[in-house]
């Protein structure tokens, strides 16, 4: 029997082993591992005059102290800036350990090696630093103000600037376009900053034993580090390997690489000849790892009597930190996935990158569209409120049709890529979403109010992923891709994958990501890609292994390949059960054996008779073993969508805003599996509550992170997040075979801009600015009320 | 996140604890809820840890018609279940969540000191103490004092008690005839720390009269106690001007949660309904 396994709600099989805290993530490795540890700036931005270790030196236990002058050439190299770009005409790096002058509190300075962490930071806090200060630039005003610079050389604080025009199809630009519009609008937007924040922090352990050198990160790329660990260190890549064990969560963060700690550890550990280890914790989290999300945008639409935006033009201020390793790729994001599922008149978009004294700005979970989606579904109440319309109606009237797939947004994507959108099927969504929240029959009174914000995601980003399916001996399936979990279930979705491809029970599928060892050949787990292109690399591998078990199994039956089925881990004759022969002989048979080390075996070797000895043991053009291996490589991106609607409660006394209700319509394509992409959906918005209406990264004029820590930086603790109502639409991506579109990040996209919606129906202002606390609802009422 | 290096007692009984604390520079570790991360982040770095936990006789309570008398390693949890006192038990439920209420004790939260802590709160607004203890080396024996709350709460993480002295337990006074009490706050997540909290007492006289005594959390350097005095027959109290005038005592400071204009405000809201549902409690009880 055999149970359809694609599209099922199978349950998470990691999850016994990770919630029961069977789950080994970098801190349980490397035991018996040397500690490091850093001495981070305190300050934003200074000049180092000088380091005095002398102090440190007598802490029992201390091994090793570097500063930059102690690294070689190599590694003291600025770190790489990992996807350039022509707009981005002053991108900067850091160096592993501050050379000369330190950019924002937590850049590290000094790493001290130990026999434990207690010493390491015993020893770290005796360094004393001699830093001459400079004035921090702080905020986006003050960067674009360009008084005080962040990088000498870098004039006005601006990194990049790009501006990209989508004209009418008449010609019209959108300025043009806004000026003759029946009615226009202007207005400011505002979205604070916040961090990935996973569970687990950042970590790295090195081994070396004085010919190859094993590297175990919390990474989302390993095959990406082990290619910049190998160029860094010299070695030649064969001698590397990056395994990412469990990982505690990354949601962007650990997509970017190497940090220099990465680079450090396995340094260190060649240097010194012992295991080295590093695990971040939440302090250095805070203040060494990277941010999101800071983006003041100044917009102006212009728009028809019936809602339709005849011109739109957003000017973009990002705040991207003190470097930009990761390049401009928030922005960009932010620029073409603004539009989302509307088709605008003309669209001008304009971003201005700055760099101040924080922590650097790379990618968080939604990656620039959170703010993007803020925008335009910002824009869209404004229309409707201008126009005395519901709001639903005003989107309804821009939506782009479903027969109007595939559609040319005219823009390029962040893959580089025409931003094309491949299918979907707006208004049926919206017809859903507002079923599903009781839209029409919402009772509006003051202290509760209701609220919608509607999205695309481009998902799937190439350039690649690669799959290998190995069918053994006993059976059972071995899985691998090279990109790597932070607990998003592909151990179950991919098995369901390859047990659906090949006929077998989900129970003999194993899957291994992220392990170099394994598989070489990968980017990443990021851009909600991992389902889409290993997904696909799998069940094309798996294809391939396929083809070859009925060839082989063909053989052994005396029947034609084309009259075989796999059922149940069994090949049989279609119509015929009884002739038929387990995968687990198929794969004793495609290896020829000359030595017999069980019965099974016995079946492959010379004297058993099941060979022709008029053709080679391995025929041309085969090769030994039952697996396969392939690659997915997109054309382009493929857009997934959803949209939300939210009740909220403001209370009349206290300003407190409490979520009564959540509801989301998804479309990710086909689904492989319904739970676990509602699982990613309420941990995205989850994370989309928190930068609504609790997190904010708080920086004083000094740039000092004053709330880096869980007691002030607040995420939403179970209790804060509603139950999140889901229903799906699956239009399948017509660019890849199994049809399926990312599922990864699209919880937390429109959130902000749902709440906002919601609160703002809530209290009869214009609510521009997130997140909001109830302190700052109460300050918006004194402005707005008197 | 490494506390620096410490050296560890773990005494058996009080007197070896309070011998220790007179002889070294130490601190006391209670439940840790507090200290722990304050060590962690390197906030504070005693020379020594006199860890409580194992010496005899802390943990018990005792409950008497004049109150309650909790000791020095009962845990939060402990003393919310035992239920012995409305107020103290009610403010227990808001302090942090469960696994930290696992852990943590009520007398290591009053001597902590946090000014947005419920507990001292309570302690002040019933006008109980805490009973301390130090070693007299001089004597060679253990010297008690009743310090009174409003004796206790000096400032900001600061409490009256010695460095050499140990808080073996704390009293809560029991609610007069006729009371009813209650506690209201704002915090910004389940079980966080208040932005701002009201605790209040309305005694209801024979004569049907209400008296009343709030004092509020998160507004100042400590727990900020006002005496209401009488204000009338209960069901007539003016609880809006007795609110207005709660709100008046405070002088709030802004931090990155709140201006100090919502927190007053919030102080108002907050008096205001914490007298109503106590005067509503007070009048039950007097059966007025
Ligand atoms: C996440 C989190 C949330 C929290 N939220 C709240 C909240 O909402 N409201 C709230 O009130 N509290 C809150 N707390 C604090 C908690 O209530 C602590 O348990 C309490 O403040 C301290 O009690 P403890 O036994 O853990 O003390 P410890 O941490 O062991 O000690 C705290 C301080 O008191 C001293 N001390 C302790 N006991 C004695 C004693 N018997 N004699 C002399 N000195 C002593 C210690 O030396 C130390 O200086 C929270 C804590 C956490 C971690």
């Amino acid at each position: 029997m055999t149970t359809k396994l694609f599209g099922e709600p199978v349950q998470r099989r990691e999850d016994p082993r990770l919630l029961t805290g069977q789950g080994r993530y970098l801190d349980d490795l490397g035991r018996e591992a040397l500690a490091a540890a850093f001495v981070r700036s305190p300050h934003a931005h200074a000049r180092i005059r000088d380091i005095d270790v002398g102090p440190a030196l007598d802490v029992e236990g201390l091994v090793a102290v570097y500063t930059w002058e102690d690294l070689p050439e190599r590694v003291g190299r600025a770190l790489p800036l990992l996807i350039p770009h022509p707009a981005l005409t002053h991108g900067r790096t850091a160096y592993p350990l501050a050379r000369e002058v330190v950019r924002h509190v937590g850049e590290p300075v000094v790493m001290v090696v130990a026999t434990d962490r207690y010493a390491a930071e015993d020893a770290c806090a005796l360094i004393e630093v001699d830093y001459e200060l400079r004035k921090p630039v702080v905020g986006l005003e003050e960067a674009v103000h360009g008084a005080q610079l962040v990088h000498e050389d870098v004039p006005g604080n601006v990194g990049a600037h790009l501006v990209q025009e989508v004209p009418a199809p008449g010609g019209h630009g959108a300025r043009e376009a806004i000026e003759a519009a029946p009615h226009t609008l202007s207005f400011r937007l505002d979205i604070e900053r916040s961090a990935s924040m996973p569970l687990e922090g950042r970590g790295v352990y090195a081994r070396w034993d004085g010919r190859d050198l094993r590297v175990y990160s919390s990474t989302q790329t390993s095959t990406s580090v082990r290619m910049a660990v190998a160029a860094a260190l010299g070695l030649p890549l064969p001698q590397v390997e990056v395994i990412a064990p469990d990982v505690g969560g990354g949601f962007g963060v650990k997509i970017v690489h190497p940090w220099p700690e990465e680079v450090l550890v396995p340094w260190a550990a060649m240097t010194l000849g012992r295991e080295v280890k590093w695990a971040e914790d939440r302090r250095e989290h805070f203040i060494s790892s990277a941010h999101e999300r800071a983006q003041v945008q100044h917009v102006r639409v212009g728009f028809d009597d019936e809602g339709r935006v005849l011109g739109l033009d957003v000017s973009i201020l990002h705040d991207h930190g003190a470097y930009t390793p990761y390049g401009i790729i928030v922005p960009i994001v932010t620029s073409t996935q603004l539009l989302g599922p509307y088709r605008v008149g003309a669209y001008r978009v304009e971003f201005t990158a700055v760099y101040t004294n924080t922590v650097q700005v790379t990618p968080y979970r939604g990656a620039g569209r959170p703010q993007g989606v803020f925008c335009m579904e910002r824009t869209m109440d404004k229309i409707a409120r201008h126009l005395g319309k519901d709001r639903t109606a005003v989107r309804e009237a821009n939506f782009i049709r479903p027969e109007e797939f595939p559609y040319d947004q005219g823009m390029i994507f962040q893959d580089g890529r025409p931003l094309i959108y491949d299918s979907g099927d707006y208004p049926e969504m919206l017809r859903m979403i507002k079923e599903l929240i009781g839209w029409d029959s919402f009772e509006r009174r003051p202290g509760r109010g209701i609220g919608i914000g509607c999205y695309v995601e481009g998902t799937g980003v190439g350039p690649y992923e690669g799959g290998h399916v190995q069918i053994t001996s006993d059976g059972r399936v071995h899985v691998s891709t090279g990109l790597t979990s932070q607990g998003q279930g592909h151990e179950t979705a991919f098995a369901q994958i390859a047990a659906a491809e090949l006929g077998v029970p989900i129970e003999r599928v194993s899957v291994v990501t992220g392990d170099t060892r394994r598989f070489a050949y990968a980017v990443g787990t990021f851009a909600s890609r991992a389902a889409v292109v290993s997904g696909n690399a799998i069940a094309l591998a798996c294809r391939k292994v396929r083809e070859k078990a009925l060839r082989i199994a063909a053989d052994a039956l005396e029947a034609d390949p084309a009259d075989l089925d796999i059922a149940d881990g069994l090949v049989h004759v279609a119509g015929t059960p009884s002739a038929s022969i387990p995968l687990s002989t198929v794969a004793v048979l495609a290896n020829p054996l000359r030595y017999a080390f069980d019965e099974e075996a016995a079946k492959a070797t010379q004297f058993s008779g099941t060979a022709s000895p008029d053709r080679p043991p391995v025929a041309e053009g085969e090769e030994p073993g039952l697996e396969g291996r392939d690659y997915y490589s997109p054309i382009r991106s493929t857009f997934a969508a959803g949209m939300h609607a939210a009740v909220v409660e403001t209370d009349p006394d206290t300003a407190e805003i409490k979520v009564v209700r959540y509801a989301v319509v998804h479309d990710c394509g086909r689904l492989i599996n319904p739970m676990i992409v509602e699982g990613q959906i309420h941990g995205g918005v989850a994370q989309g509550i928190g930068g609504a209406l609790y997190e904010r990264m708080v920086y004083d004029q000094h740039g000092q992170l004053v709330n880096a820590s869980f007691m002030d930086f607040l995420m939403p603790y179970a209790t804060e997040v509603p139950h999140v109502e889901t229903d799906h639409l699956e239009t399948p991506s017509p660019l890849n075979p199994l049809g399926i579109k990312g599922a990864g990040e699209a919880g937390v996209i429109p959130v902000s801009a749902v709440i906002a919606s919601a609160v703002e129906d809530a209290e009869g202002f214009a609510v521009d600015r997130m997140p909001i606390s109830p302190s700052e609802l109460f300050e918006a009422r004194r402005r707005n009320r008197g | 996140m490494k506390p620096p290096p410490f050296e560890y007692h773990a005494p058996r009984d009080l007197g070896a604890a309070l011998r220790t604390l007179a002889e070294v520079d130490g601190k006391v570790l209670a439940g840790g809820q507090s200290l722990i991360p304050m060590l962690n982040m390197r906030l504070a770095a005693p020379a020594h840890l006199v860890d409580i936990n194992r010496v005899g006789g802390l943990g018990a309570s005792e409950v008497t018609p004049e109150g309650v008398r909790v000791g020095a390693l009962a845990r939060h949890a402990e003393v919310e279940r035992a239920a012995a006192h409305p107020l103290l038990t009610r403010a227990l439920k808001l302090v942090a969540h469960p696994v930290i209420r696992n852990r943590g004790t009520v007398v290591g939260s009053l001597v902590h000191a946090d000014p947005a802590a419920e507990l001292p709160a309570v302690l002040a607004v019933l006008g109980g103490s805490v009973r301390a203890a130090r070693w007299d080396t001089a004597g060679g024996g253990p010297v008690l004092r009743e310090v009174p709350a409003e004796e206790f709460f000096v400032g900001p993480m600061e409490s009256a008690l010695g460095p050499d002295e140990l808080a073996v337990s704390a009293f809560f006074p029991a609610l007069p005839e006729g009371s009813g009490a209650a506690f209201e706050e704002v915090s910004r997540r389940h079980g966080d720390y208040a932005l701002a909290g009201v605790c209040a007492v309305v005694t209801v006289g024979a004569d049907g009269a209400a008296r009343a005594r709030a004092a509020c959390v998160g507004v100042g350097a400590g727990p900020v106690v006002v005496d209401l005095g009488e204000l009338g027959p209960v069901r007539r109290a003016g609880w809006k001007a007795a609110a207005a005038l709660v709100r008046e005592a405070t002088d709030p400071e802004e931090d990155i949660h709140a201006t100090a204009a919502y927190r007053r405000h919030l102080v108002g809201v907050l008096a205001e309904r914490a007298l109503r549902n106590a005067a509503r409690e007070g009048a039950a009880a007097r059966g007025a």
